[in-house]
């Protein structure tokens, strides 16, 4: 077992406190910075494509996992991010730019949504979001002239300070270190003031307001951060799919990103990162597998959705906590080794507790 | 009568015919809302297993509209109760937000379960209503736009009696109040719960069955239950006539939105109602007022 034993103030800020974590993300990060030198062309797509989910998801996370605000329209921001910066490039306007901007008009989108809709929460914050991002999705259908409409619209290649970026390699570098830096903000900023304000929102607003804190406001702060990152996502996205249409930002792509915050388990970034990455991961993984199914079921295109349904269901089912709550408990496990007990996470029976009046 | 006036009672009846299949959609809502406090996202997909399965008795097998009827809302109630019985039950006593997953992943899999067995072509079936019209005056309407009319008003007689005047139905809203008080008092929560999962299946299958003939029987079906739930927040939430007045009121919108704003405002004037009301308007039309408890 691990004892903290603190020699300084500072120690009990540090985000890595000891030796062995040291360790495990040196190698981590090592390990991510020669992966397109090893691995093949194709991996090194793929790659790319979960970093970036990773980051939608993170912006996601912000929202429900922290501030307790369930949002069904996440794709909406992606989109926003992503046309907005597909369109400034398209202006002339330099990457850098042109990323940030694209994430500043969709971090105003999200207050535009957020100043409204905070009025409601829960189940009915769910729809007006889920509305929204339909709704978002017919505006960029019919405003042709910016968006192209159902045509689509294609998008330039990345160059930062006359570097061109678009080969698989220096994008993956791109997104990493987009990820990198996200994270890394998020991480402080949930673990300072305003990330604890977050989370007493979260867990009762009337006693966050008893404690002086803004519930209004930092709720609509939550929607921005979230948009603003979620748009991040989708600039980075544009450059993935370089041809952006309207139907690549459905339903569909919501539900995604709400399942990766889910199975990752709310209320934690490591759990975002992670869920994106088994989300993400599933088509390519269906696609290996389609072989072994025979013809008339491989053939089916409902394969995929089966499956995310029956990986959301399982973890909701067996663990509520995703795929964070069982890292530590496996962590738990080990740090304790002989004494760990199935006990010390279990869960009490429930009632049904109405939610009607809250 | 003028045809100005000929023309917006055309217009009303269509949006009223439309409407009444959002009123049955979030009907079926309302009644698993009210019970269980689960917002079932797997609701368009069960009418849209149940519109399938009713193409394959019908075209597939060959047997007699009736009958298959019969056959469609007792699988789509059988259906309902397994998804209770199996799978809702266990998160019983978790927050709402776990059961939004739950009934989403059920969803996904009734839909991929359904495209996997199906395939992805549009069908359509014939029903004993198909192809004939009724005047009235000078307006004209689609039978099978009157049956399902009538069919939703039956309904939400049926259903309002039911819970209000048997014994059955006072159970059900009392394990729905406190399930714990309810159990104490004899009433068996976890079966009369199941129920009202059958009872909701068995309005989605006849969904189905009377939806599919004018919108083809196909996987995006599932996408009026998104219109429902705009339909639902209008009428007021958790509110049984809410819905089906929320229903044809949402339908008359879309009618109206289309002929008079600008092209395409019909495909998202449900969601800017729901969106409009929810944060101007939270209690919608006939909602019972909530206080925020503290």
């Amino acid at each position: 077992m691990r004892f903290d034993y603190d020699t300084s103030y500072h120690d009990g800020k540090r985000l890595l406190r000891y030796p062995s974590q040291w360790l495990a993300y040196g190698l981590l990060v090592a390990g991510l910075l020669i992966a397109p030198w090893v691995l093949p062309s194709y991996y090194v797509g793929e790659l790319n494509y979960l970093f970036i989910l990773s980051i939608a998801s993170l912006g996601l996370m912000v929202l429900s996992g922290y501030t307790g605000q369930v949002s069904l329209g996440h794709s909406a921001f992606v989109a926003v991010g992503a046309y907005a910066h597909a369109w400034l490039l398209a202006q002339g306007v330099p990457f850098a730019a042109s990323l940030l901007l694209a994430a500043a008009i969709s971090g105003l989108v999200g207050l535009a949504l957020g100043m409204p809709a905070i009025r409601v929460s829960g189940l009915y914050l769910a729809m007006v979001t889920l509305a929204f991002a339909i709704l978002i999705e017919h505006v960029i259908g019919r405003w042709k002239s910016v968006t192209g409409g159902y045509n689509g619209m294609p998008v330039d290649p990345p160059v930062l300070f006359g570097a061109d970026l678009s080969d698989l390699t220096s994008f993956y570098y791109l997104c990493l270190a987009v990820l990198a830096v996200v994270l890394v903000m998020l991480v402080n900023l949930m673990r300072g003031r305003t990330g604890r304000a977050f989370v007493g929102v979260r867990d009762s607003e009337a006693a966050a307001a008893s404690l002086g804190i803004w519930v209004a406001g930092h709720k609509v702060l939550a929607f921005v951060i979230s948009a603003a990152v979620t748009g991040l996502a989708g600039a980075l996205l544009a450059h993935h799919v370089q041809y952006l249409t309207p139907e690549g930002f459905n339903l569909l792509l919501s539900l995604e990103l709400v399942l990766m915050v889910t199975i990752g388990g709310l209320g934690s970034l490591r759990g975002a990162v992670l869920g994106a990455f088994l989300i993400g991961m599933v088509p390519a993984l269906i696609s290996q597998v389609k072989p072994l199914l025979g013809e008339r079921i491989a053939r089916q295109f409902g394969l995929e959705i089966f499956f995310f349904g029956l990986i959301l269901a399982a973890f909701v089912l067996f663990e509520p906590k995703g795929l964070n709550g069982r890292w530590l408990k496996i962590r738990a496990f080990f740090q304790t080794f002989p004494l760990y007990r199935k006990d010390v996470f279990r869960r009490g029976k429930s009632y049904m507790k109405s939610e009607r009046y809250r | 009568m003028s045809a100005d006036l000929v023309n917006i009672a055309q217009l009303a009846l269509n949006g009223m015919a439309t409407g009444a299949i959002y009123a049955l959609v979030a009907l079926g809502l309302v009644i698993t809302y009210k019970a269980t406090e689960v917002l079932n996202f797997a609701h368009g997909d069960v009418l849209m297993a149940s519109a399938f399965v009713a193409w394959g008795l019908i075209v597939g097998l060959g047997l007699p509209f009736w009958l298959a009827a019969v056959l469609t809302v007792a699988f789509a109630a059988v259906l309902s109760w397994q998804i209770d019985a199996r799978v809702m039950r266990r998160i019983v006593g978790q927050p709402q937000f776990a059961g939004v997953m739950l009934t989403i992943a059920i969803a996904f899999m009734v839909r991929g379960l359904v495209s996997m067995f199906f395939g992805p072509e549009s069908r359509t079936y014939p029903t004993p209503w198909s192809q004939q019209t009724t005047h009235l005056g000078p307006v004209v309407v689609a039978d099978l736009n009157l049956v399902i009319l009538s069919v939703a008003m039956m309904l939400t007689a049926g259903l309002y009696m039911f819970l209000r005047r048997t014994a059955l139905g006072v159970a059900i809203q009392a394990a729905s109040q406190n399930q714990l008080a309810a159990y104490l008092s004899g009433i068996r929560v976890k079966r009369v719960t199941s129920l009202v999962w059958a009872l909701a299946g068995a309005v989605s299958g006849a969904c189905g069955l009377l939806l599919a003939p004018i919108a083809l029987v196909d996987i995006s079906l599932w996408i009026v239950v998104l219109k429902a739930l705009a339909a639902l927040v209008l009428g007021g939430f958790g509110s049984i006539p809410g819905a089906i007045l929320g229903g044809l009121l949402l339908g008359m919108i879309e009618q109206f939105a289309g002929v008079y704003l600008p092209d395409g405002s019909k495909d998202i004037a449900a969601y800017v109602v729901l969106i409009a009301v929810l944060v101007l308007w939270p209690r919608g039309l006939l909602g019972e007022a909530h206080g925020r408890r503290v």
